[in-house]
């Protein structure tokens, strides 16, 4: 959700005092309540919506240039249902892939290919925590902060995952929920790539493995990890 | 035990299909296909096997719900694997992707299916890049497409990643996002089986309760039903996490002593800690405490101790960690994954949050305990999916179990703050001394 991120502000000023006798209840709060730039304490949509303009319709496709290898992957995608539209994440994603983010711009080229308004594309990219409507980095950290992993540590790791990427653009770091892989928590999805378990220690050496573009933190990695249980055995 | 999900699990190149057939696999598909549908059906339903993602429904009625008849049918693999906790899926379809196929061809044939989704959450972008080389290899060898092996049995199989969204591992939420839309869940009835993806009958199954059905067919459902217990049959995949030292998945009989998983196979807790509570069945499961460690695992002795078995992953928190903290974990994840669609969901989930914040905050009394309990009761069974309920019933556990911990946690907090002793606190009329849940009008 939109709002939701950096836009949180603590509004300590005390309502119009004076007015009433203080009550009871009147006593000042430890904890100010905190609100949102709109004004309320609950998020809500505070992208105002522009009234005057007409409701955006299905893309021209003669007027909106998609690239050809973008294109050829919705297709390719849509192909692959009974019902194109269950294209639409597969086709979402793809578009993120190539502009980095799901932009006004990306979105459109979406709508103009599956010929859906870029409304509803608008609605499934702003479900899904994948999919983004926020400029955000190439390189995509989501450290665990769900149960398991949150008993082992997660909350300081993500802190120092925050502070170790600070400053780098093109580096994203977001808290995440359960990614199912609980084995080796406290972990993190270092661009899809499973690592842990982490220690905050661990944070300058996943962004410098980034930033070098080399494999992040290799002995790390989920991947080389045998089944815990005893009974398995490779055979 | 023999293993019999995690047999030679770890054995290199498991996930091509020259190894997997050297080792036997795609014989029970084989067997399956000289068979009637029908005589498959009726192995699965002798098998007694149970859903392994969470609701423990038979799978064999699961199929014989499916309408007879020439119509679009589908078979749906949930591997949205998002419940906290949860990680044997992602074992499962890394390692021996083509079990999993195996399953669902012999799973459609005895539904009479042809078209087939796995669903795999998008976070699990490497497995789904095995699932992909699998199902192009078993496509290759003739056993995905049309007149498979010349039996006349036809199926299509695509592999669909999601985008992140817990609730899409619930059936009707995942269907709606299959079909390219918010993954909101639907009013039931109408169940899948009746009408599902794009309106027609649909089964779905998760991924270690398809991929045991070749095993099923290669033993046979009487001699599968043989193992486990009565009314719980067969191995179980269990993710072990939390405090403890060897966390990891565990293929174990259905019916084996709780204990005997928690400290035999996953090390129990760390030195010097002991279990203060844990979670048997994923984090929407009722807790337990350190007293029920004795009980066996299995759905019906977990169902009988006030919790659930759901999707086998045993979430162990020691001592060292105050309750409030782990209700404030998941009251948060709930909250945002809560679709918004159902009042007391949306609404409970994000006023639980803030009721826990109180008790951080040295706001809260112990009355608000009491309200927090009956926002838990007021969400349970009044949605059209279980997510709410998934929240409500380890918060409404934890409230009941370890209230006195929670009240000495108000007071402290109340000290912190300065907020005044607790009976200097204004009763503001709703009863004598604490209240009860406040009246609902």
């Amino acid at each position: 959700m939109r709002a939701l991120r950096g836009k949180r502000q603590i509004d300590a000023e005390p309502a119009e005092a004076g007015e009433l006798e203080p009550t009871d209840w009147d006593r000042p709060r430890t904890a100010p309540v905190p609100r949102f730039e709109h004004g309320s304490r609950v998020p809500g949509w505070d992208d105002a919506v522009d009234l005057t303009k007409d409701p955006a319709v299905v893309p021209d496709p003669a007027s909106t240039p998609v690239p050809d290898g973008l294109r050829k992957q919705i297709e390719a995608a849509m192909a692959r249902y009974p019902d194109p539209r269950s294209a639409s994440i597969p086709a979402l994603h793809a578009a993120q892939q190539e502009h980095g983010w799901c932009s006004p711009e990306a979105i459109e080229q979406v709508a103009a290919v599956m010929r859906l308004t870029p409304a509803y594309l608008t609605s499934v990219a702003t479900f899904y925590d994948m999919l983004v409507t926020e400029r955000k980095g190439h390189n995509d950290v989501f450290v665990c902060t769900n149960i398991s992993c949150s008993l082992l540590g997660a909350d300081e790791l993500y802190d120092a995952m925050r502070a170790a990427a600070s400053g780098e653009d093109d580096i994203t770091v977001r808290s995440f929920e359960c990614l199912g892989a609980c084995d080796i928590a406290p972990m993190a999805s270092v661009n899809g790539d499973y690592v842990g378990p982490l220690e905050p220690g661990d944070a300058k050496r996943i962004v410098a493995d980034l930033l070098a573009g080399r494999p992040v933190l290799e002995e790390k990695q989920l991947r080389h990890r045998p089944c815990a249980d005893p009974g398995a055995g490779a055979g | 035990m023999k293993k019999i999900l995690f047999d030679r699990i770890d054995e290199p190149g498991l996930n091509t299909l020259a190894v997997y057939e050297r080792r036997g696999g795609y014989a029970a598909m084989r067997k399956a296909l000289t068979r009637t549908p029908k005589e498959v059906l009726d192995e699965l339903l002798a098998s007694g096997i149970r859903g392994r993602g969470g609701a423990g429904f038979q799978m064999g009625k699961k199929v014989s719900f499916l309408p007879k008849g020439d119509m679009d049918k589908y078979l749906v693999c949930n591997a949205d694997e998002s419940e906290p906790g949860t990680f044997k899926d992602r074992e499962l379809m890394q390692k021996s992707p083509h079990m999993l196929v195996e399953g669902i061809v012999i799973a459609a044939y005895a539904g009479g299916i042809d078209r087939a989704f796995i669903y795999i959450r998008g976070e699990y972008s490497y497995q789904a890049d095995i699932l992909d080389a699998a199902i192009e290899e078993a496509r290759a060898a003739g056993y995905i497409g049309e007149n498979i092996l010349g039996s006349g049995h036809t199926l299509s199989l695509v592999l669909h990643r999601g985008a992140g969204a817990y609730i899409c591992g619930e059936e009707t939420g995942l269907l709606d996002s299959l079909e390219g839309k918010r993954g909101n869940p639907r009013l039931k009835p109408p169940f899948p089986a009746v009408e599902g993806l794009y309106h027609g009958p649909t089964l779905i199954n998760n991924v270690e309760t398809l991929s045991t059905v070749p095993h099923i067919i290669a033993m046979g459902g009487a001699e599968y039903a043989k193992i486990g217990t009565e009314t719980s049959t067969g191995t179980k995949l269990v993710s072990v996490s939390g405090d403890v030292k060897r966390p990891g998945n565990y293929e174990i009989e259905l019916g084996t002593p709780s204990r005997e998983i928690i400290f035999g196979l996953a090390g129990g807790p760390h030195d010097g800690r002991t279990v203060k509570l844990w979670f048997p069945g994923g984090s929407s499961a009722p807790v337990l405490t350190a007293d029920d460690l004795d009980i066996p695992y299995d759905f019906d002795s977990l169902a009988k101790a006030g919790s659930m078995l759901g999707s086998g992953a045993i979430i162990v928190v020691d001592d060292s960690h105050p309750v409030l903290d782990v209700a404030m974990k998941l009251a948060k994840f709930y909250a945002h994954e809560s679709c918004g669609k159902c009042v007391p969901c949306r609404e409970g989930t994000n006023w639980t949050v803030k009721m826990l914040q109180r008790i951080e905050s040295g706001e809260a009394t112990p009355m608000d305990l009491d309200i927090m309990a009956s926002v838990q009761e007021q969400i349970i069974g009044n949605c059209l999916c279980v997510l709410g309920d998934a929240m409500a019933m380890p918060i409404g556990s934890m409230i009941e179990k370890y209230r006195p911990e929670l009240e000495a946690q108000i007071e402290a907090a109340r000290e912190r703050a300065g907020s005044g002793a607790l009976e200097n606190v204004v009763a503001l009329g709703l009863a004598d001394d604490h209240a009860g849940p406040m009246p609902v009008h």
